[in-house]
């Protein structure tokens, strides 16, 4: 195994496009280093994209932020804007791991990790952020719904790199918030999960809605029927039996050790109901 | 697989070694620097016996490596003491008899003075969310929660 540090994006893809053997992009490494131990993989060469110019800023860029990929969940959850417009993106993020791990998990890793239960993806569908990728014909941006395509695999090809993650300005009145449910308090991976991302009209009735389950399905799954049950609606008792019915139709679970297809089916629709709710108090609403 | 020269600092002294591009700092710390208060518990950032921060983040050196150590700065648990005076929260530590094997502790005052420098006043639930990347299966935490809150208590008057 070789080991490479550039330092520009370029000179990265330079290096995944030539290597005719196994490569990984390393970022925080808290998935390539378990993976490596395991033998899971056993790459010819490793990209360290920690040193690349600007991968390790957050930078305003019209009315939102651009996340340089190799920002650590402990770096957004310090950053004290960030966290005002976009809560529940930040809060997917930081449920990741330990304070050890927040110290070097990407969120752009997470993504890339292709991991269905990733923590950081549904809120990041549900703000309809966009990623930029660096290829060997120059940078791409995509949404970062249209990354993951299945458990472990992405549209990120094998010689392109994410540089950044684009969370865009928000209307006023707009909240968002995410929750997942772990068999303990910390420390373990999602069997369901929802974000929920709102903008509220003046009446407090909801003008837009994006709700994303994550770990039930084999991509995480924008459910626009649960989107047009809050349009229109204040979050009563109703709309909100809407809601979870028709995030509950939405899941594909698996069964497995931490919760059956059923199980799972269930607590997605209650934890959409409860994000709901709380990305409409963050939105500035009141029932 | 070639090896690699790295230059770095640790606990204040620069430092130099040659290791494998796949060799985790954990086990450059332990087999190249004879710096053995590390542990590894898991080598999967799961129990944070490894812990050291990196650049003045908190993080399992299991899951880092060595090679990235290059122009950064590590401390680790041999770095905590001055000379033969233990830190506050060593001290805390065996006055609370907050450890029993003692396999978890190094990791668990590196991961608590992590935390006391960035917050010399946590809430208790603070320091229990702060520390749960460290396990320890001896003393169901609770003395080792006493124990940096004592410690915070004391380096707080000092
Ligand atoms: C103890 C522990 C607990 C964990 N808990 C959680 C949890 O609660 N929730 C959760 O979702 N995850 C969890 N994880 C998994 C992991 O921490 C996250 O997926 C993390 O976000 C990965 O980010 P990273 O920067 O460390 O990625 P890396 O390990 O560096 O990379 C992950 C994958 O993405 C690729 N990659 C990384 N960056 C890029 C890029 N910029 N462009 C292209 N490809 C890239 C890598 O090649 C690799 O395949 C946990 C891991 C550990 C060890
Ligand atoms: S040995 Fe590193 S976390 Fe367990
Ligand atoms: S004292 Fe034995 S593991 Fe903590």
């Amino acid at each position: 195994m070789r080991y490479a540090r550039p330092e520009t994006a370029t000179e990265a893809v330079g290096l995944l496009a030539n290597e005719a053997g196994v490569t990984r992009v390393l970022a925080g490494g808290t998935d390539v280093l378990v993976q490596l131990r395991a033998g899971s993989v056993t790459p010819d060469l490793i990209v360290d994209i920690k040193r690349i110019a600007g991968l390790r800023a957050i930078t305003p860029e019209a009315g939102g932020f651009r996340i340089g990929a190799a920002v650590s969940g402990a770096e957004l959850g310090e950053h004290a804007a960030l966290c005002a417009l976009w809560p529940g993106v930040v809060e997917g993020c930081n449920l990741i791991g330990s304070t050890q791990v927040q110290g070097r998990a990407t969120m752009a890793g997470n993504l890339c990790n292709g991991s269905p239960a990733a923590d950081a993806v549904p809120g990041l569908v549900a703000a309809e952020a966009t990623a930029r990728i660096e290829g060997p014909t120059g940078p791409r941006e995509c949404a970062v719904a249209d990354i993951p395509t299945g458990p472990g695999k992405t549209a990120v090809q094998r010689d392109e790199i994410v540089t950044s993650i684009f969370l865009p300005a928000r209307p006023a009145r707009s909240g968002d918030a995410y929750l997942r449910f772990i068999p303990r308090t910390e420390m373990d991976i999602a069997v369901a999960s929802a974000a929920v991302n709102l903008t509220l009209a003046t009446d407090g009735t909801i003008a837009a809605a994006r709700v994303v389950l994550g770990a039930v399905a084999p991509t995480v799954v924008l459910v626009t029927e649960a989107a047009t049950a809050l349009i229109g609606n204040r979050p009563d008792a109703a709309t909100l039996a809407t809601l979870q019915a028709a995030c509950s139709a939405a899941c594909n679970p698996i069964d497995d050790k931490r919760g059956t297809a059923e199980f799972r089916t269930q607590v997605a629709g209650v934890l959409a109901k409860r994000a709901t709710l709380i990305a409409y108090a963050r939105a500035g609403g009141s029932l | 697989m070639k090896t690699v020269p790295v230059s770095t600092t640790i606990n204040g002294d620069a430092a130099e070694f040659i290791c494998a591009p796949d060799e985790t700092l954990l086990d450059v710390l332990r087999n190249r620097m004879g710096l053995t208060g590390a542990k590894e518990g898991c080598g999967t950032g799961d129990c944070g016996a490894c812990s050291v921060t990196l650049d003045g983040r908190l993080v399992c050196s299991c899951l880092v490596l060595g090679v990235e150590a290059e122009g950064a700065e590590i401390a680790t648990i041999e770095g905590l003491a001055t000379g033969d005076g233990l830190h506050p929260l060593q001290q805390a530590f065996i006055d609370h008899a907050a450890l029993q094997c003692g396999i978890c502790t190094p990791g668990i005052l590196v991961a608590a003075k992590a935390l006391l420098d960035k917050n010399p006043d946590p809430s208790e639930t603070e320091l229990r969310y702060w520390l749960a990347g460290n396990l320890c299966r001896c003393t169901g935490y609770d003395k080792i929660i006493r124990a940096v809150q004592a410690a915070a208590r004391q380096m707080r008057s000092a």
